[in-house]
């Protein structure tokens, strides 16, 4: 551009930075800039919004009518969580588990909160690709995924894949032995 | 190309001429559909060109009605379908032909992409004309996956929580994606609502690149069944008359397959479970995608790594884009090739049986073949193409275009069409 508004004679020098040049450089830059200032709000509109993030806010659930073995469904944030009373014998069984056997190592302590090993409460979302587990199926008293075959054991763990990790654990507290609060860690409300 | 000349457009009219000197539009239609030299050997495969282009009409003007009654919301999308089904005066019709006409899509870009990988129709000069059809077959794909969520049943539910979950695999960045498409923390009413925007939005992205392919077309000049190009005017016919009827009689024939399936098997292809409103709390006992998309689940389900399983299968759409370069063999058309001819059938029967294996549960030999599969899949691309290419010895290519019809050394009169027809088609001989 800048070598089309005067031509240079032959063999002189490099022609110096001339006004056009700048012009040139300052609007690249402006709209640069300007471009992407104003894709931000475009990308940023998809993401949660304000009504949907304050429907996400914390829920509690009564433990008093769930029985030995049981396991319900509660949602927090449109996600499925289960609600697990695990059984003497699970307990037992679950805790004989070696953990360097497991493809996502987790002992049984980390899984449930100290001093209510009976409850367990884990996102009901198969870690693979989304599938809701059943229940009480499988070979590991635990869960079964009808999409792809993997498997959970009685307190969420993946003993065989597909899926890559165990089922994750939702920010949860006791508020006291039969009643947990979902979507807050000790008082602390999830992000 | 040569006819090009002889044919070119005149405007006759006073007003023809005051319009084509100030845009040239009936110019550029004549010159590319009626005068456009077209190789007299094509056979019916190379009718599907226009029979997809249909579909992309009948998709398109039943979508655009379809969506005056659609309500794109997950309290109201499930409710608002069947109130197209019972309500809506010939609501069933635009919906079974909705639902069939994205199937029938699939049926023909399926035979139009073995089509081009028989004929080697992918091979230079026609590698960008080509790419520009796996880009648009992306584009279809990710259009027929948005539209199949809109019913807002079971299999729309579970099926948009597992597409999603894939995206999730991707590293780095692989969550804000897949939270930017839910537009919450899971597959819910946001997600339903920026669906229906996207679906209706990649149609005519499909439409405007269905332009760029076209165009690439008739830069190129279509390939055919001996895989030469045209030489001189006796290898080609015009568009018009000859093209247009082929490719009408073609399409009508097609669309007594649309209509029968429209009329008779309208929930053959579809899935029960999409009759069940989506329950978050329970996946459907069987879940699997459309037809179209099993070959693809299979491979996806023929690993058991998630990120590997995701990579492999997006692989298996993308490795299409390559086969102009994978392919080293200097002749297009398998038919003057005894071995590749062989392995392209083999390739066509494992991407059935990728098909059928996708439609299995995941467990046992069902597994292992998909695996076995799978992996003669990519071996397709990445050993057959570039070995065969070097090893094979063609068989003896005809002369010409003309000679590939009439056999070596016979006249034009001896092709069935009386000499001259060519040159002045619409007059009777």
């Amino acid at each position: 551009m800048a070598n089309t508004s005067a031509a240079a004679p032959a063999g002189a020098a490099p022609p110096e930075a001339t006004r056009r040049d700048f012009l040139f450089l300052a609007t690249g830059a402006g709209l640069a800039v300007g471009a992407g200032a104003v894709a931000w709000p475009f990308v940023a509109s998809m993401s949660p919004d304000a009504a949907t993030v304050a429907a996400g806010a914390p829920i509690e659930v009564d433990l008093a009518p769930i029985s030995d073995g049981q396991i319900i469904n509660v949602f927090w944030r449109g996600k499925l969580i289960f609600v697990r009373k695990l059984t003497e014998k699970e307990v037992t069984d679950m805790k004989a588990v070696p953990v360097s056997q497991l493809a996502d190592p987790a002992a049984f302590d980390s899984r449930v909160k100290n001093g209510h090993q009976q409850w367990l409460v884990v996102y009901g979302n198969c870690t693979h690709l989304g599938c809701v587990p059943i229940g009480h199926s499988g070979s590991f008293e635990g869960w079964s995924c009808p999409c792809h075959g993997s498997q959970f054991d009685a307190v969420g763990r993946v003993r065989r894949g597909p899926a890559p990790t165990n089922l994750p654990l939702p920010p949860y507290a006791f508020q006291s032995d039969t009643k947990i609060r979902i979507g807050e860690e000790g008082g602390k409300a999830a992000a | 190309m040569s006819a090009h000349a002889s044919n070119a457009y005149v405007p006759k009219s006073r007003l023809a001429k005051w319009f084509e000197s100030r845009l040239p539009l009936v110019g550029l239609v004549h010159s590319s559909f009626v005068a456009y030299p077209v190789p007299r050997n094509l056979n019916y495969f190379w009718t599907f060109g226009a029979i997809l282009s249909a579909f992309l009409g009948i998709q398109i003007i039943t979508g655009v009605w379809l969506a005056m009654h659609y309500e794109p919301s997950a309290k109201g999308a499930f409710d608002s379908v069947e109130h197209i089904m019972r309500d809506v005066n010939y609501g069933w019709l635009l919906r079974y032909m909705h639902a069939n006409g994205a199937s029938m899509f699939f049926v023909a870009v399926y035979v139009h992409i073995f089509r081009a990988l028989y004929y080697g129709s992918y091979k230079a000069p026609r590698e960008v004309l080509y790419i520009l059809g796996v880009v648009i077959y992306l584009l279809m794909m990710a259009t027929a996956f948005l539209g199949y969520t809109l019913p807002w049943g079971q299999m729309s539910f579970w099926g948009a929580t597992v597409i999603t979950n894939i995206l999730a695999a991707i590293p780095v960045v692989g969550d804000t994606i897949q939270s930017l498409l839910w537009g919450g923390y899971s597959v819910g009413n946001p997600t339903v609502n920026r669906f229906f925007s996207l679906h209706f939005l990649l149609p005519w992205m499909i439409a405007g690149v269905v332009v760029l392919h076209v165009w690439a077309l008739h830069v190129t000049g279509q390939n055919n069944p001996a895989g030469i190009p045209i030489k001189s005017s006796k290898d080609a016919v015009p568009f018009t008359p000859y093209a247009t009827v082929k490719d009408v009689f073609a399409t009508v024939v097609f669309m007594i397959l649309f209509a029968w399936f429209v009329f008779y098997q309208p929930n053959y292809l579809g899935h029960a479970d999409n009759y069940v409103p989506a329950n978050p709390a329970v996946t459907p006992a069987h879940i699997v995608p459309e037809w179209y998309f099993l070959p693809f689940y299979a491979i996806l389900r023929a690993v058991p790594d998630k990120l590997g399983g995701v990579i492999l299968m997006f692989s298996a759409v993308v490795i299409l884009a390559f086969a102009p370069w994978l392919d080293t063999s200097r002749v297009r058309s398998a038919n003057y090739r005894p071995i590749y001819r062989q392995f392209f059938w083999v390739f066509v029967a494992v991407c059935f049986l990728l098909g059928w294996l996708g439609a299995k549960p995941p467990e046992g030999g069902y597994v292992v073949a998909s695996q076995i599969c799978t992996a003669y899949y990519f071996a397709h691309f990445l050993i057959v193409m570039p070995l065969c290419g070097l090893y094979e010895t063609p068989t003896k290519l005809p002369g010409s275009i003309l000679e590939s019809v009439t056999g070596p050394g016979k006249q034009v009169s001896g092709a069935g069409m009386p000499v001259g027809a060519a040159a002045a088609p619409t007059t009777k001989g």
